[in-house]
């Protein structure tokens, strides 16, 4: 049986023997080579781009581990892909790589709402599986802003972050086990349901390895008590500087809200007119803060934050006043994205991490980059974490702006790990920052990361060459191709 | 710290056998080989930042003092030291409502069996820069490498907490309480740890009649079961006074050792390279296996 071929057939002789394998082991309609399935997979949410070898859609376990024994058995690198909804370029395919998608294998197995576990599969949708479970009282913690269209699989490859990840932490605090194929072809079990399960915590090690250690096929997922109240505030400020203050002055204080996100002018300039929600426009940021608990705690706190919020020189506070005011702020930080159209039709999204602390000098020098490569920036970002995310706004059709936003973008990376930050929030290294590794690391940590990296794959077939620079082999193979960047 | 980080390396030097040791409390070093101590003490307590970050030698109750005056606390087992908590990585008694000791790990510094200084993880609250060593290493026991200085996450310490008891079942408060601490079992009686505001704890304890208690009962010590949360019921035809479970997590303290659990061969094998990676030679805390069978 042969594969599905939707144009002329140009594959390479050696992956016509690997597609031919794969047919073998999956049904002829799950593996695909024409020129729409590597095409259409040539990219995730980000940038990068490389056309796939072979797509092949897993429907079970079984399908995941027979694709992977035939790429260890024919020497051929494989890449995980959820929903690609990825920043980073990690489900970019490596070349010739065969581009394993999850995306059918999307069943909530069960559900124990009193333990609050569940087993699902990679390619349950990240808000589906709260919304599902919504009438239990639990929900999964995790919550990015892509939560709509992203995978659990891609949460656990990328140890995924989102807005209310300040009080309960990121995936990593979130996966009890994981079923996973390892990239030999055996399947195993790390963690478990259990606290304490026997050996080393290779669950750990597999989340946020961006798919570089194997293929996890079903996962163990922590569920959290919906919040019996909750309060979310809109407040306002003259400066960035003052709102930043203010971020640090709750935490200080001893409090932990769910969220704390902050917007800038321009966007919430770009909001409110997609919108229409009254934001104060005429700000300079605004901070969205949302309080849960059991209702004494969250009032008192409420009143707390007022307080603090008056020493910092707020301009106006306002609490939504039902559901459906809250869920309209919500709106406008989660629609943020999209409403930047109406500015630029592009946008370069950063992911950084800087100390609290530090907020806002980093902030002044993300608005100065962007100045001197004469680009918008518009901030949106986990202020509570510290986690910045500058939009930088173009237009790809003007000549030369890609190589500018690229610059500005980088100096805005090495800015904020100059000031005792890191490198990536929540978005991952992938391709994206790869080359930019030592920023943070030695060559003797970057080792370290790599041993156990083959440890796990000593064959390096498991979504090769992304994470970690390999200067000792800068051949090539290890070189972003020209024009990956688009 | 009163050692640097490079002269701990330069003790766990490069080759031949070597093991750490903290306090002991927690089963001690490897006898008969030439034996080293992580440096001790604190380098910075920021709670504005909800970081500390110490010296793996430092003692968790020194720890946990400093951090208590500034208001803030750190999900440490109490007892021995900080480095010695995180090798044997197990959390305490308050799982259920802090999460794992190993999520609270921001960045380690450690040695290596190379006998260099390597960095894993990052100083922020949120960091996916690269593949995460902080977790691998928590739990370890030594055999990877050996915990030099940490960062940790802190938390604010609650406005209010109190244990209660009740004659009652265990799921319906797990199911029914909003985001209890602790909920431990001996088969017969309920102890509940709440805290937050004075008002809240008041009226969950009201609604289930919960009764203040001193604190949480003596805990067997005999065995430390790790089983799935939804095998707890089963314990109930144990006899009174085994055990004491903890509900929501699986964590049994008991008065026979854990069952045996079996280990599957791809896992096996997978710990094997990892040694063999991390540590050729086999010099680090020789002997020493983190998996049942060895």
């Amino acid at each position: 049986m042969r594969p599905r071929r939707h144009a002329a057939d140009d594959l390479p002789p050696r992956l016509v023997a690997v597609a031919d394998a794969l047919c073998r082991r999956l049904r002829p309609d799950q593996v695909r080579v024409g020129a729409t399935e590597t095409h259409l997979y040539r990219r995730d949410a980000s940038n990068m781009s490389s056309p796939a070898g072979i797509v092949c859609f897993a429907e079970s376990t079984d399908d995941v581990r027979a694709v992977v024994e035939v790429a260890h058995r024919t020497g051929t690198p494989f890449v995980a892909r959820g929903s690609g909804t990825g920043l980073a370029g990690g489900a970019v395919p490596p070349e010739g790589a065969i581009v394993v998608s999850t995306a059918k294998m999307n069943r909530i197995l069960s559900v124990d709402h009193v333990n609050r576990l569940a087993w699902v599969e990679p390619g349950v949708l990240n808000l589906d599986l709260s919304r599902r479970i919504a009438h239990l009282g639990v929900h999964f913690a995790p919550d990015p802003s892509s939560q709509q269209t992203c995978s659990i699989g891609g949460n656990v490859a990328n140890n995924s972050g989102g807005p209310h990840c300040l009080a309960d932490g990121v995936t990593s605090a979130h996966v009890h086990a994981l079923e996973v194929v390892l990239p030999d072809g055996s399947v195993t079990v790390f963690g478990g349901e259990d606290p304490e399960p026997e050996g080393y915590d290779l669950r750990g090690a597999f989340v946020g390895s961006e798919g570089m250690l194997g293929i996890a096929t079903k996962v163990c997922v922590r569920l959290m008590h919906n919040p019996p109240a909750v309060a979310t505030l809109l407040l306002d400020f003259a400066t960035v500087r003052d709102g930043a203050q203010l971020v640090s002055d709750v935490i200080a204080d001893g409090m932990v809200p769910a969220a704390m996100e902050m917007m800038d002018q321009l966007c919430l300039r770009a909001v409110e007119q997609y919108i229409h929600a009254g934001l104060p426009v005429e700000q300079a940021a605004a901070l969205l803060i949302e309080v849960v608990g059991l209702p004494a705690a969250v009032e008192a706190d409420v009143g707390r934050i007022g307080e603090l919020a008056a020493a910092c020189g707020v301009g106006g506070i306002r609490v939504a006043a039902d559901e459906a005011e809250r869920a309209l702020l919500w709106k406008g930080r989660k629609s943020a994205f999209g409403a930047i159209a109406n500015i630029e039709p592009n946008y370069y999204l950063h992911d950084t991490v800087v100390p609290r602390h530090r907020l806002p000098d980093v902030l002044e020098q993300v608005y100065e980059i962007a100045g001197r490569y004469d680009l918008k920036v518009l901030n949106v970002f986990h202020a509570g974490d510290g986690n910045l995310h500058p939009l930088l706004l173009y237009d790809a059709t003007e000549e030369g702006v890609r190589e500018r936003v690229k610059a500005a973008g980088e100096e805005i990376v090495r800015a904020s790990v100059a000031a005792g930050g890191v490198l990536s929030g929540e978005h991952g290294i992938g391709l994206e920052k790869r080359d930019l590794m030592p920023l943070m690391f030695s060559q003797v940590d970057l080792a370290a990361q790599e041993a156990m990296r083959q440890a796990f794959d000593p064959a390096l077939l498991a979504n090769p060459n992304k994470v970690l620079p390999n200067p000792a082999t800068c051949g090539d193979i290890h070189r972003i191709p020209e024009g990956a960047w688009i | 710290m009163d050692l640097t980080l490079d002269e701990f390396a330069d003790a766990v030097g490069r080759s031949g056998a070597v093991s750490i040791t903290g306090d002991g409390t927690r089963g001690g070093p490897v006898r008969s080989v030439p034996i080293v101590r992580a440096p001790a003490g604190i380098v910075s307590v920021d709670p504005a930042e909800m970081t500390v970050c110490c010296g793996a030698g430092t003692p968790v109750d020194e720890l946990a003092e400093a951090l208590a005056e500034q208001g803030q606390r750190v999900v440490l087992p109490p007892g021995g030291t900080v480095g010695g908590a995180m090798a044997v990585g197990r959390s305490d008694l308050r799982r259920l409502g802090d999460g794992a000791l190993r999520d609270a790990v921001l960045q380690v510094r450690y040695v290596s069996a190379a006998g260099e200084v390597v960095k894993a993880g990052g100083p922020t609250v949120k960091n996916v820069s690269g593949f995460d060593l902080c977790r691998l290493l928590v739990g370890s026991r030594g055999t990877l490498g050996f915990f030099g200085e940490v960062i940790f996450r802190t938390r604010p310490v609650a406005r209010f907490q109190g244990w209660y008891a009740v004659d009652g079942d265990p799921w319906d408060l797990l199911a029914g309480l909003y985001r209890p601490v602790s909920v431990l079992w001996d088969g017969i009686r309920t102890w509940v740890l709440l805290e937050g505001h004075p008002d809240d704890v008041a009226a969950q304890a009201a609604r289930f009649d919960l009764r203040p208690a001193e604190g949480p009962p003596d805990l067997p010590t005999g065995g430390r079961w790790s089983l799935p949360p939804s095998a707890l019921p089963a314990l109930s035809s144990e006899g009174p006074g085994t055990f004491v479970a903890e509900i929501g997590v699986g964590v049994v303290h008991h008065v026979d050792p854990p069952p045996s659990r079996p280990v599957d061969p791809a896992t096996r094998r997978l710990h094997e390279r990892l040694k063999q990676r991390f540590d050729p030679a086999g010099r680090l805390n020789p002997g020493v296996s983190v998996l049942a069978g060895d």
